[in-house]
Order: C-alpha cells, then sequence, then structure tokens
C-alpha cells in the first residue's frame, strides 16, 4: 500500500476555486476521493452541496467527466453509463478499456429521497462505487433534518424547542441495509484519515459489481463549528465510536485500524459527549440546562451499535 | 415484404429491435406496457446486442436514459400513464441534457381514479418539457414512427428526445398488419455504421448538468427552444427519407379530404380512423367535410396547419385528453391560438371525448359533426364540451 505522502504526489481530480464552504469537509473528501484515481474514471453527482458548489456554470472544479441529472436517482444515471459503456465497448464503438464510475450523493440524497435507486442499482450488480457523503441533514437547502441525521440535532425540521429537545430519531442504519444487499465491498469513512479513505476507494473501484462508502463528512454551517476544525470532528466521530471504521469484503468485516485500536483499548474510547459539546447543533443538550438524560440515552445507542460491529469484526 | 400481424406494442418492439439501442431501460409500472416485455424476449434469445436495464422505477428509468445517452448510447425506453407522471421530473432533464433518448408511450389515462385506459392526456402533460411529441394512428404508423424518431432525435441538429405515442388497448393490444422493414434498411436510414458519440469520454472531460443560475438559465432554456426550432425541417426530412425507401407517406400534419371542404374535424391519434370514416358517410350524405390528423403535436407546425385550415368554415377538434379549468383541450388551445392569426377565423368546437378508454363509434363522430354545424349555421362557437359524460 502506498503511504499518505506518496498518495499526496497523486493527480488530484477536483481543483480549488469551487464554492464549497470554508472547512467544508465534503471538499476534503472530494479531494481525497479523486487521489485513488488512477483508470479511466467518470463521476455522477446528485444534487446537492458538492454537485451546486463544485459546477455553477460556466464553471466546473471536475477533471474527470462529470455528470449531474437530478437528487435521488444518482445511482440509476449511474446504472446507464455503465450499461451504455459495456453495449458500446462490445459493439466496438469506443476503447476495450474499463471506465471506473464513482457516483456521489449526500445523506438526503442517499439515506431518503435517493434510497430506492441505490437499492435497485445494488440489486442488479452495477459496476459501480457509490459513495455517500454524510454530513447529517440538507445542508444545501438550508439544515433539515434527514433519515441520517444524528438524535437530538437541532435541525432547521427538528428544531430544538422548548418542548421537543431536536430530532427524536436515532440515524438510520444506512451501512447495514447496504450491506444487506450483499455487494462486494462496503465501508465507512472520515477524512481525518485519507489514507484509510484513499485506499477503500480504490478498493471499492477495484471490485468487480457495486461498491458503497458511507463517509462522515462534517458541515460547519449545519453541524455548527468553527471552520479550522471540521477534519477533527470527523475525527472525534470515529473516537467516539459514532463512525466506526470498517470494511465489509464480500460479507466479512474488518475493523481498520483507527477504531481497532479503540477496541482493543477501551480506554480510548471517547464519550458521546466530548462530539456533541463540539457542535453547535446539540448546545440545546448543554444550555439552558444539560440533558443528561438524552446525553445517556445518545451515548447507549452508540454504546450498543459499537458492541455489534465490534462482534462482527470479530474484535 | 409481407405484413406481419402484431400488437401495437409489438410492432414498436419490432421496430426497436430493427434499431437495436445500446441500452433499454424501463419499469413495468402500472399500467404496464408490453413493450419492453417483447424487448426482453429479443435481449434473452441474443437477437439484439442491447444492455437491457430492468430498473426498479420510471423514475430510475428516464434517469438511467439520460446516463446511458449522455455517455454516449443510442436509447430506448416506453412508458404510459402514471408512469410518465413519476418520470415527470426527469422528462424534463431529458430534453435539457440534450439526450435523443425514444420513449414509446401506450397513452393511457391517468391516476386518479386509476384506470388503465386509452386517454392522451399522459403524453400531452410533458407538452411543454422540450421533447419532440409525435402520436401514431395505426400500429404501421407506430412501427415507421418509433423507427424514424431515433433518426429525428439524433440529429445533431436536434439531439431532443422523442415520444411515440399510441393509443393504450385500442392500438397497443389490438392486432393489426404491418408491412416490416428490414434491419438493414433500417441501419442505412439511420446512417449505417454508428460511430461513438462519447459525451463521458475520459480523454476529454467535460462536465454536463450544471447550475445555471440567473446569468444562463434562460441561454440554456434558449437553446432547447432553437432546437425544437430546428427539429421542423429534419422531421420533414425525416419524413421524406422514410417515404422514398417505403413508398410510405409522413407528413406533420396530414389531412384528408381536406381541398373542398368547408369543415374538418381535427385529431390525433388512433380516434383519426373512426373520424375518416365519418368523413366518408357525411360526404356521402353530400356534407363537406374533411380531417386534420395532428402526427407531431410538438413542435407545433403552425404553418402547415395554417395552409390546411385557410378556406376552412368551421374546425370541430376533437380530443381524447382533458385539461381541468382551462378555456378548451389541450389540443384545442393550439388549434384556437393558430387560428387567430388566420385572415377569416373559422369558428371553433371543442370536444373532449373518450377518457379512460371509453369508445367513440364512428355515428358519434356524426353526431358531434351535425351538433358542431348546427352551432356554427346560427353564427356561434361552440363552449367546450365533454362528449358522453353522464352530467
Amino acid at each position: 500500500m502506498p503511504t499518505l505522502k506518496e498518495y499526496a504526489k497523486e493527480k488530484i481530480h477536483f481543483s480549488g476555486g469551487h464554492r464549497l464552504c470554508a472547512g467544508c469537509a465534503a471538499g476534503s473528501m472530494a479531494r481525497q476521493v479523486t487521489m485513488a484515481f488512477n483508470k479511466p474514471t467518470v463521476v455522477c453527482n446528485a444534487t446537492g452541496c458538492l454537485e451546486v458548489a463544485s459546477t455553477i456554470y460556466p464553471f466546473t472544479a471536475w477533471e474527470v467527466p462529470w455528470l449531474h441529472v437530478a437528487f435521488e436517482n444518482t445511482s440509476a444515471v449511474a446504472s446507464g453509463i455503465e450499461a451504455a459503456y459495456n453495449a458500446m465497448r462490445r459493439k466496438g464503438m469506443i476503447k476495450d478499456e474499463h471506465i471506473d464510475i464513482v457516483a456521489f450523493g449526500g445523506d438526503g440524497g442517499t439515506f431518503d429521497i435517493g434510497l430506492q435507486s441505490l437499492s435497485g442499482a445494488l440489486e442488479r450488480g452495477h459496476d459501480f462505487l457509490y459513495i455517500c457523503y454524510d454530513n447529517g441533514a440538507y445542508m444545501n437547502t438550508g439544515i433539515q433534518r434527514s433519515s441520517g441525521t444524528p438524535f437530538a440535532a437541532n435541525t432547521t425540521t427538528s428544531p430544538a424547542g422548548s418542548v421537543v429537545p431536536g430530532k427524536g430519531q436515532f440515524k438510520k442504519p444506512l451501512v447495514d441495509i447496504v450491506v444487506a444487499h450483499r455487494i462486494p465491498f462496503v465501508a465507512t469513512a472520515v477524512p481525518a484519515e485519507p489514507k484509510d479513505l484513499i485506499e477503500k476507494v480504490r478498493q471499492g473501484l477495484d471490485v468487480e459489481g457495486p461498491a458503497f462508502i458511507h463517509v462522515d463528512a462534517s458541515c460547519t454551517r449545519g453541524q455548527r463549528f468553527d471552520p479550522s476544525l471540521s477534519i477533527e470532528i470527523t475525527r472525534l466521530a470515529v473516537q467516539t465510536c459514532i463512525q466506526p471504521l470498517y470494511r465489509v469484503i464480500d460479507g466479512e468485516y474488518t475493523m481498520d485500524r483507527p477504531s481497532l485500536r479503540i477496541a482493543n483499548d477501551s480506554s480510548k474510547k471517547k464519550p458521546i459527549d466530548e462530539y456533541l459539546r463540539a457542535q453547535g447543533r446539540f448546545r440545546h443538550l448543554y444550555k439552558p440546562e444539560q440533558r443528561d438524560d438524552l446525553i445517556t440515552l445518545f451515548q447507549e445507542d452508540i454504546d450498543k451499535r459499537w458492541d455489534e460491529i465490534k462482534a462482527k469484526c470479530g474484535v | 415484404m409481407s405484413k406481419i400481424a402484431v400488437t401495437g406494442d409489438d410492432a414498436i418492439a419490432q421496430a426497436a429491435k430493427l434499431v437495436n439501442p445500446d441500452v433499454v431501460a424501463a419499469y413495468p409500472i402500472t399500467p404496464q406496457t408490453i413493450i419492453v416485455e417483447r424487448f426482453s424476449d429479443f435481449v434473452a434469445n441474443g437477437e439484439v446486442d442491447t444492455e437491457f436495464v430492468c430498473v426498479e422505477s420510471e423514475h430510475s428509468a428516464m434517469s438511467a436514459c439520460i446516463g446511458a445517452s449522455t455517455a454516449g448510447g443510442r436509447v430506448f425506453t416506453s412508458s404510459a400513464s402514471a408512469g410518465l407522471m413519476l418520470m415527470f421530473e426527469i422528462v424534463q432533464i431529458a430534453s435539457s441534457s440534450r439526450t435523443p433518448i425514444v420513449c414509446a408511450i401506450a397513452n393511457r389515462a391517468i391516476s386518479g381514479p386509476i384506470n388503465i385506459h386509452g386517454e392522451q392526456t399522459d403524453q400531452l402533460l410533458f407538452r411543454d418539457s422540450g421533447w419532440i411529441s409525435q402520436f401514431a394512428e395505426t400500429n404501421q404508423e407506430a412501427y415507421d414512427q418509433t423507427i424514424m424518431a431515433f433518426k429525428i432525435g439524433e440529429h445533431p441538429e436536434v439531439l431532443l428526445p422523442v415520444a411515440v405515442g399510441i393509443d393504450g388497448f385500442i392500438l397497443s393490444h389490438a392486432i393489426e398488419g404491418v408491412e416490416p422493414v428490414t434491419k438493414e434498411l433500417v441501419s442505412d436510414f439511420l446512417g449505417g455504421e454508428r460511430k461513438s458519440t462519447l459525451r463521458l469520454d475520459p480523454d476529454n472531460p467535460v462536465s454536463i448538468g450544471l447550475l445555471h443560475l440567473q446569468d444562463y438559465y434562460m441561454e440554456a432554456r434558449a437553446q432547447v427552444r432553437d432546437a425544437q426550432q430546428r427539429s421542423k425541417q429534419i422531421i420533414i426530412d425525416t419524413f421524406k427519407d422514410w417515404q422514398k425507401l417505403t413508398g410510405r407517406e409522413y407528413n406533420p400534419i396530414e389531412s384528408y379530404q381536406i381541398d373542398d371542404a368547408d369543415y374538418a374535424f381535427v385529431t390525433m391519434g388512433s380516434g383519426a380512423g373512426n373520424a375518416r370514416t365519418a368523413v366518408d358517410e357525411l360526404r356521402a350524405n353530400g356534407e363537406k367535410v374533411g380531417l386534420i390528423k395532428v402526427r407531431v403535436y410538438r413542435p407545433w407546425f403552425g404553418n402547415e396547419f395554417s395552409t390546411l385550415t385557410k378556406n376552412i368554415k368551421g374546425i370541430i377538434s376533437v380530443e381524447r385528453a382533458h385539461s381541468f379549468g382551462s378555456p378548451g383541450g389541450i389540443l384545442g388551445q393550439d388549434v384556437k391560438s393558430t387560428l387567430f392569426d388566420a385572415k377569416q377565423t373559422p369558428y371553433i368546437a371543442e370536444y373532449c371525448y373518450g377518457l379512460g378508454g371509453r369508445d367513440c363509434l364512428v355515428k358519434e363522430w356524426t353526431e358531434i359533426y351535425n351538433r358542431s354545424i348546427q352551432g356554427f349555421n346560427e353564427g356561434e362557437n361552440l363552449p367546450y364540451f365533454w362528449w358522453g359524460v353522464r352530467e
């Protein structure tokens, strides 16, 4: 495996000058993802922050072929691209070379409105890599809750009011749902662990058939923290085990090193309290009074999921 | 070649087989069309080398079509009614992405209440979407127009998706004789060996489907407008090319017994068959009546329509479609706005008929005629009327 220094020399196909916010982890993710490209690659992008901010006509940040159609259908679009390449290759209309296909969607475009199209494409077995960059709400349209939004988060459609303390539901277990499709490659990642992320992208592109990576990509505007902290917030997500890092290859779970360290030494597991305090979207859990009841509920859910994933990974 | 006996759905599937698209993506919503069932038989038996993507919804069907077409593939799908409604968002993007997808539509009533029978409102509802929109009267026309649709849509001056509508059940499930053509003829007609039209080309990366804000959105939409205008000549040329090869004449707006007519029915699709028979019967009784059949609904061939109607005293516009709360029918609005520019505006009577597949017999067309003429003779346009509805 190349070192991070070697990766740093790779061409980045997502150029600067795009209009993502300062401190947007989705932008960092996009750069890291394209560093893994080593074959002819096309990208399709669901409507969302990454799409809107990277391609304001007449400008584009993408140095690979890139297609946006709509919000909820990027897996179907990728299916069509793959089918066309297959047919045209068979008919000798295009070069006989493999073309990698990457689809990006946010949490709204994946957990919610794009779930059907994703499930369909996974079931049909198209050879593409879907990357869900999950920033925990519909950030592009103004921080509305999605089924990927964590418990208790304050969003514009799950506002923390005097009676209801933010989102009442826990995050949809999307990765479990994707794994249940029995596709060859599923993984989780964070921009704070670039080598891990880049390796997973390459691995996902190299398998035959569908691959899926869930990336926790923090959002300074919606999660409410200083733009300088975006990478640290995603690191904290790993350290608190809200985003354990693992991969599932042909159904076999393997825990990756940043999470494995915690699994092997539970004293390294940070309480969710640290993650919550770092973000303004959870401020109502501390002011005007500390809601230990909700924080405990949150912690219990994370512990339960962490135990489950440890068991699956055999650690 | 000797005729084959096929349903409208079969005819279209056979036509698509000769075209041998790169990708067919489709979904069997209720109501489902048999077109893709037939086509998947061809795939299963190796009669085409198409990638058949059996998607999980009509929304994904059109999305996959756009992906495939943008990648450079030749793409076909089919849909109807609720399916079109579900893909409606993506239908708009197909034209703005300039993807020459061909979509055969077995026109059927839209919910609710749920009904699966013939009606053209489904296709007419994407009137404003930038698609080239055509209707066929017979299974032969459905067959021919499906093949021609690829040539029209893929023309570099056009690059727009094309819809070919056949009335649900009336054509889609009814068997008629169709004179087939050969694969070689279709291949020659469509320009011989296809070259790559790769737009998502790793060697030449471009971005497609960008955000156009206030500074560019209108220009992007104007390009679709211009392509619609340019398509008029391409449609006429394509119809002529087809006629040279097959002897079968096609025009965007067609007429029957119009030269000396005082009055004319205007309609689209299979209803033109009964209308034509009604014209014959009325003429046998000395009525000077003709028929105008709109084959190509979008782009609207206003000049051709005006030329045909310049001596007509009364127009009877009859459509198997409806628009709630509007001043008239959907087709009727185009008819009326075109006639507004005529030197002598004829009288007009507008009818909605046959919704949800309700029959309209030849004698009813005659009754529609008599009712209209009575009004015209009293010096009046007739208000929009729903024929055959129990009030």
